[in-house]
């Protein structure tokens, strides 16, 4: 079963939290080297950010993300896993599990239910 | 033909014994929690047009449990030959054996696993305790519409998402990791707790919430069963027993709440008192520090074992509250221990306890009739009977309410004044 990991900041956690976050690496070299990650990476600011829509045909690019808010996705990756528990344990070890939030949103794949 | 009393009886026995069984175990082969019940629905529904024809079978829980089997399969296949699935081969294949798939060890029991996924913290909590008594108690969705007072459809709809989410995000029928299990655990046990406080904070006259309670205590008593090491699984059988033990005491013949100093001990149901006392017992053997549900057990145990009130230990149910907040602090059980100080240190010390709370406590309905309590036991009548006003006012039930309109009328009343 595949995952889309977002990854999020969040301000609302301790110094203790950020000093006990596990390195980014060590993260990396568990989940590639479990065969549990397909794809990931980091992303630019919402700055960076660019809104596509059709409306009434006609095509409308804007700047900035869907919404303001107070947290950014800031990374994602795509996570492999047996299930949810899985997914929850391997992203429980990300160091962003300590200083921002971690979103598992599982896919959906057209040709399932 | 055999007596239709004789099979109603040996069919409730057999599905006593073995719904829970049969139905975790077709959840985990087939991933289709309606499937299971529809085939256990189906395997009554035979027994009930064979059995009186046939005569009871020799092992009617191996019979359920074949013909439900049997049932999965026809649906199954019929299944399969519109769309082909991986999944539904596999089940169709482990189908094809025994039912039994429980794994070696403590943890491998389906019906664990069932109740570890019915109570996934990726699940809403109400979630969780509707499944948990759908599939786990077995109740029907009607009767947990019933016991938490929302439409069937309501309910039906809270099941229905419940089961998309476990199914869609993937949650796996299984025990957790080792090291997750103790909180994993906690979050089961914290599913059958909030499921008796439900039926217990009831008062209404409603029979189905007794049940509801009544359910609760049967859910701690599998758990603990089925997690026999685990001294909190024990602790919360023990604490739902001796709660519940004292339900027929808790009104009066007029329906009015009679509060524990004054309810008679003679109606307290004996037997649960007994087996609290031993699953509390057995909790305590296990050598581990007591926990959350133990120190609660230990209190509710105290009381259980006072002949009168005047004999309550309230030394030691301070001391029970004390451990209670250093492991986990709240103001709710501040203000109980607060009222176990009135009791051990008389009402001036109990009214300096809630004092001490300040405004934590600010807006919980039951503070007014905690303050009003210990005032009127201080025989500070006129301040009593304000703090009563205040009570009836946030009063959370009409059998609350009558109770402290009685407090009320007897501090108010001519006997003294002051």
């Amino acid at each position: 079963m595949k995952y889309l990991m977002l990854v999020g900041t969040d301000p609302d956690h301790t110094e203790a939290d950020a000093a006990a976050a596990p390195d980014i690496e060590d993260w990396f070299a568990y989940v590639s080297g479990a065969g549990k990650h397909v794809v990931g990476d980091r992303l630019r600011p919402s700055s960076a950010a660019t809104t596509v829509r059709v409306r009434g045909g006609e095509l409308l690019v804007t700047d900035g993300p869907f919404a303001e808010t107070n947290e950014w996705i800031v990374g994602f990756d795509v996570l492999d896993c047996a299930d949810l528990d899985e997914a929850i344990e391997i992203a429980s070890k990300h160091s962003m599990a300590y200083t921002g939030r971690l979103e598992l949103r599982p896919f959906w794949p057209l040709d399932g239910q | 033909m055999t007596d239709a009393a004789d099979v109603r009886a040996a069919l409730g026995d057999a599905v006593a014994a073995e719904r829970l069984r049969i139905v975790a175990a077709l959840i985990r082969v087939t991933g289709d929690w309606d499937l299971a019940e529809d085939c256990l629905q189906d395997a009554v529904e035979r027994a009930l047009e064979r059995w009186p024809l046939d005569g009871v079978p020799d092992h009617p829980s191996a019979w359920l449990t074949t013909t439900a089997r049997r049932r999965a399969v026809d649906v199954l296949r019929r299944r399969q030959t519109e769309r082909a699935k991986l999944r539904e081969a596999q089940a169709l294949a482990e189908l094809s054996r025994d039912l039994t798939g429980d794994e070696p060890g403590p943890y491998g029991d389906d019906r664990l696993k069932l109740l570890f996924t019915c109570c996934h913290p990726a699940l809403p909590m109400a979630g969780r305790v509707a499944l948990t008594l759908r599939s786990v108690a077995g109740l029907s969705t009607r009767q947990i519409a019933r016991a938490f007072l929302v439409s069937e459809a309501t309910m039906g709809q809270r099941l229905l998402r419940t089961k998309n989410k476990i199914e869609h995000a993937g949650i796996g029928f299984r025990v957790p990791e080792p090291h997750r299990l103790a909180a994993r655990t906690d979050a089961v046990l914290a599913v059958v707790y909030l499921t008796f406080t439900e039926g217990y904070a009831a008062t209404e006259g409603e029979p189905f919430r007794d049940d509801l309670a009544a359910e609760a205590v049967q859910l701690a008593g599998l758990v603990a069963q089925l997690l026999p090491e685990d001294d909190e699984a024990l602790g919360l059988h023990a604490l739902l027993l001796l709660q519940h033990a004292r339900r027929a005491a808790r009104t009066d013949a007029g329906g009015e709440l009679v509060t524990l100093e004054d309810q008679d001990r003679g109606r307290w149901d004996h037997d649960r008192v007994v087996a609290g006392l031993a699953a509390l017992a057995a909790a305590r053997a296990t050598g581990r520090p007591p926990g959350y549900y133990r120190l609660q057990a230990e209190i509710a145990g105290l009381h259980a074992t006072a002949a009168h009130a005047d004999d309550t230990d309230w030394v030691r149910i301070v001391a029970a509250y004390d451990a209670l907040l250093t492991l986990r602090p709240s103001p709710v059980i501040a203000l109980n221990r607060a009222v176990a100080t009135g009791f051990r240190d008389g009402p001036a010390a109990g009214l300096a306890a809630v004092d001490e709370l300040g405004d934590e406590l600010a807006d919980y309905p039951l503070l007014p009739a905690v303050r009003a309590d210990l005032l009127r036991r201080a025989g500070r009548r006129r301040e009593a009977a304000a703090a009563y006003r205040d009570a009836v006012a946030s009063a959370r039930s009409e059998p609350e309410r009558q109770l402290l309109e009685r407090r009320l009328r007897e501090v108010s009343g001519p006997a003294g004044g002051s």
